[in-house]
């Protein structure tokens, strides 16, 4: 069992995962939770979610979530692979899950996942992630929290800039433009 | 003019801090150069032949005078005292340290400038109509749809690890001064026969090694729902674009490998299912947006003055001077793009005194006084003179676009700027250039087309052949609304021949040119063949 960090509210803890990652050409151990790719879980998801265990998936970032749609309530946790850092696909695929298909699971982050990236990471919806960096959960949340403001919604519950504003202009804050460089 | 609040500032000033979090990790040596690298590029720092370059993002190519005087400052400090204005209106300085980039990243974030997305694979700063919110033509002001963007794709969760490199330009104008078409996104704001805003929106165009005009995807967007158009492009982008080939990674492949019915379809699909009222900007937003850029309070003037006529009747120089940049005043010289801390500083000073305190730059690397009165024009020339920067040469044979070529990039297989200033040097008389008129010539130093060669009435192309700098001439480009693609002339010449071709280029066209007709006319109406017969029977 590996390590995983987990989001808990406004919190990063390191928690002990329970889930074995099976692949392809692996057997499916006897007993145990399991994370299964997205074929295996096409062909066997029925018996694998039937035998009384818990079943998560890992998605490679050229898979769709939308073929989950199914199968969605009855995951226990989605994993969305990050090939290499610089490949972004995964963020679009976790939006998608949190907004659209409305996956309110655990979502984890797994491949290479480098802490520079936790803030695109914690926005687009992921609450779960297994550092190839070696962060701890308080370097994590740290690099999640550099910015004081947004400046769009996202999966996270964070107001964006033009809503402070707004709350701003109505006397609920304090904020005044003024000349640049003045 | 868009003035930062508290909200914005603080964002710059967050952002610096984790750049320089970032480079102490990479000092440090806690993250690799390849972990590093998207970091910085989209902090616009590229590494280079001899330094860092450091590329400053001057957003819609509007500049106050406290701006241009911190990067006058900036470039004597930490640089060699002079920057590069470049063609997407950004400013370079080629000669940054690594462990100095934060310190200029806050310096520059005090007078809200900044480099953020100058580079990298993420959406870029957004470019519009270098005479938005100056000029008569235009039915909106494209700067305030530019900030809309550029507050959307900042540090956007989403949208920072795209495929490729991802740039928008906006105008508002009938006549495109934004080179649009060559965009990955173009928008072009219209309204419709009931009066509402609207934007055309246009994909897939781009230079590079595969050069490609943008399509219209949509003819009508309603102006309020632009964010959440672009979000349902980007998504369709990111998803499904190639990520196996790094030449086959721009949008302009996409679009062009599904065909742009396929494309459309699949965004407007995507844009049916997104949640626009998430994404989409509250009116009051943007009514906040649209109150910075107010046009400016301008007393009443003559539409002709006494002052200006006299010193044009005794002054011939400064009659070309008037004719060529009426509108616009040309940063010069040698090195296209080029100027000096100190002439910034002039040009800030100007600025102050005549223009209402604003400097533009634009994509052909000139920097415009835009709310000169009449009256202050021989006032302005004659500081412009002192300074080496009054070159009357507006669009004319010598207002060469170039990019900064083998002397700077790592990229490039020729260079461009010596090129460029034996052509200047060529057709130095002035009244050759303005009896030849506008003829824009556009340089790079390799395929991926800084220099806009693609573009050009003469597109001029480095390439290597063993070792040795030539140079691909191609003719009848045009960025503008009669957008067209430069077709190739035949085999690349040497740099020794390039101002030879050029030449008899220019004397084909004054031979074959009817009245009234440009140099791209002239092409376009006969064709490549007298030309290439000029070029070939010289050269040999």
């Amino acid at each position: 069992m590996s390590t995983l960090i987990k989001l808990e509210s406004d919190r990063a803890v390191l928690a002990l995962d329970p889930f074995v990652y099976v692949p392809d050409e692996a057997e499916v151990p006897a007993g145990g939770d399991i994370i299964v790719s997205l074929s295996r879980l096409v062909s066997e998801g029925d018996a694998l979610l039937g035998a009384g265990r818990r079943v998560g998936v890992r998605l490679q970032p050229s898979e769709a979530v939308e073929d989950l749609a199914y199968d969605l309530p009855r995951l226990a946790v989605v994993e969305l692979a990050f090939a290499k850092f610089r490949d972004g696909r995964p963020y679009s695929s976790a939006r998608v899950l949190r907004g659209r298909l409305n996956y309110r699971g655990e979502l984890r982050a797994v491949g290479d996942v480098l802490r520079e990236q936790a803030l695109h990471m914690v926005r687009c919806g992921f609450d779960a992630f297994e550092p190839a960096d070696g962060s701890t959960p308080d370097q994590w949340l740290a690099a999640a929290h550099r910015y004081r403001h947004v400046y769009q919604r996202a999966a996270d519950d964070r107001q964006p800039i033009f809503v402070e504003r707004d709350l701003n202009a109505s006397g609920l804050g304090h904020n005044r433009p003024d000349e640049v460089g003045a | 003019m868009y003035r930062y609040d508290d909200l914005d500032r603080q964002m710059l000033t967050d952002r610096s801090n984790e750049f320089r979090l970032q480079a102490e990790r990479r000092l440090s040596g806690d993250i690799t150069e390849d972990q590093f690298k998207p970091l910085r590029l989209m902090n616009g720092l590229y590494l280079q032949l001899h330094a860092y370059m450091l590329r400053i993002a001057i957003p819609y190519g509007t500049l106050n005078t406290a701006q241009l005087r911190r990067l006058a400052w900036v470039a004597s400090t930490y640089d060699k005292g002079y920057g590069h204005f470049t063609t997407r209106t950004n400013l370079q300085l080629h000669w940054i340290k690594l462990r100095d980039a934060p310190d200029i990243l806050d310096s520059l974030a005090e007078v809200g400038l900044h480099a953020i997305q100058t580079s990298g694979n993420c959406i870029r700063n957004v470019t519009a109509d270098p005479y938005a919110g100056a000029t008569a033509d235009e039915i909106d002001d494209p700067r305030v749809w530019a900030e809309v963007i550029r507050q959307w794709s900042t540090v956007h969760p989403e949208f920072s690890y795209l495929p490729r490199k991802f740039k928008i330009a906006v105008t508002a104008a009938e006549k495109d001064r934004a080179a649009i078409r060559s965009y990955d996104i173009g928008l072009h704001v219209r309204r419709t026969r009931e009066g509402e805003l609207s934007f055309e929106v246009l994909v897939g165009g781009g230079q590079g090694r595969t050069p490609y005009l943008a399509k219209t995807i949509r003819e009508h967007l309603p102006a309020g729902r632009l964010l959440s158009y672009l979000d349902a492009i980007l998504r369709v982008y990111n998803r499904q674009s190639r990520r196996d080939n790094i030449h086959k990674q721009r949008i302009k492949i996409l679009v062009a490998t599904l065909g742009v019915e396929e494309f459309t379809r699949r965004v407007e699909a995507e844009w049916a299912l997104n949640d626009g009222a998430d994404i989409d900007l509250p009116d009051t937003e943007l009514a906040r947006i649209r109150a910075n850029f107010r046009p400016l309070a301008f007393e009443p003037q003559p539409a002709k003055s006494q002052a200006f006529e006299a010193a044009k009747a005794a002054d011939a120089e400064f009659a070309r001077f008037t004719r060529r940049n009426v509108h616009a005043h040309k940063v010069p010289g040698q090195t296209p793009g080029d100027a000096t801390s100190e002439q910034m500083q002039v040009i800030a000073d100007l600025a102050d005194a005549y223009s209402q305190g604003e400097v533009r730059v634009n994509y052909t690397q000139n920097l415009v006084l835009p709310h000169v009165k009449l009256a202050d024009v021989p006032a302005v020339y004659a500081r412009l003179k002192e300074a080496g920067l009054a070159t009357a040469n507006i669009d004319l044979i010598t207002d060469i676009i170039a990019c900064p070529g083998l002397d700077y990039c790592t990229l490039a297989n020729a260079r461009a700027i010596p090129v460029a200033q034996a052509i200047a040097r060529r057709f130095a008389d002035p009244e050759r250039a303005e009896a030849i008129g506008e003829l824009p010539i556009k340089i790079s130093g390799c395929i991926n087309a800084c220099g806009h060669h693609h573009l050009g009435a003469i597109g001029i192309l480095g390439v290597d052949k063993k070792g040795e700098e030539y140079y691909q001439l191609s003719l009848g480009g045009s960025g503008g609304d009669d957008a067209s693609l430069a077709s190739i002339l035949g085999p690349a010449v040497s740099a020794n021949q390039t101002p030879d071709a050029i030449e008899a280029l220019v004397e084909t066209y004054l031979v074959h040119r009817q009245e009234g007709e440009r140099f791209l006319d002239t092409v376009r109406r006969t064709g490549l063949q007298p030309f290439k017969e000029a070029v070939y029977v010289d050269a040999h």
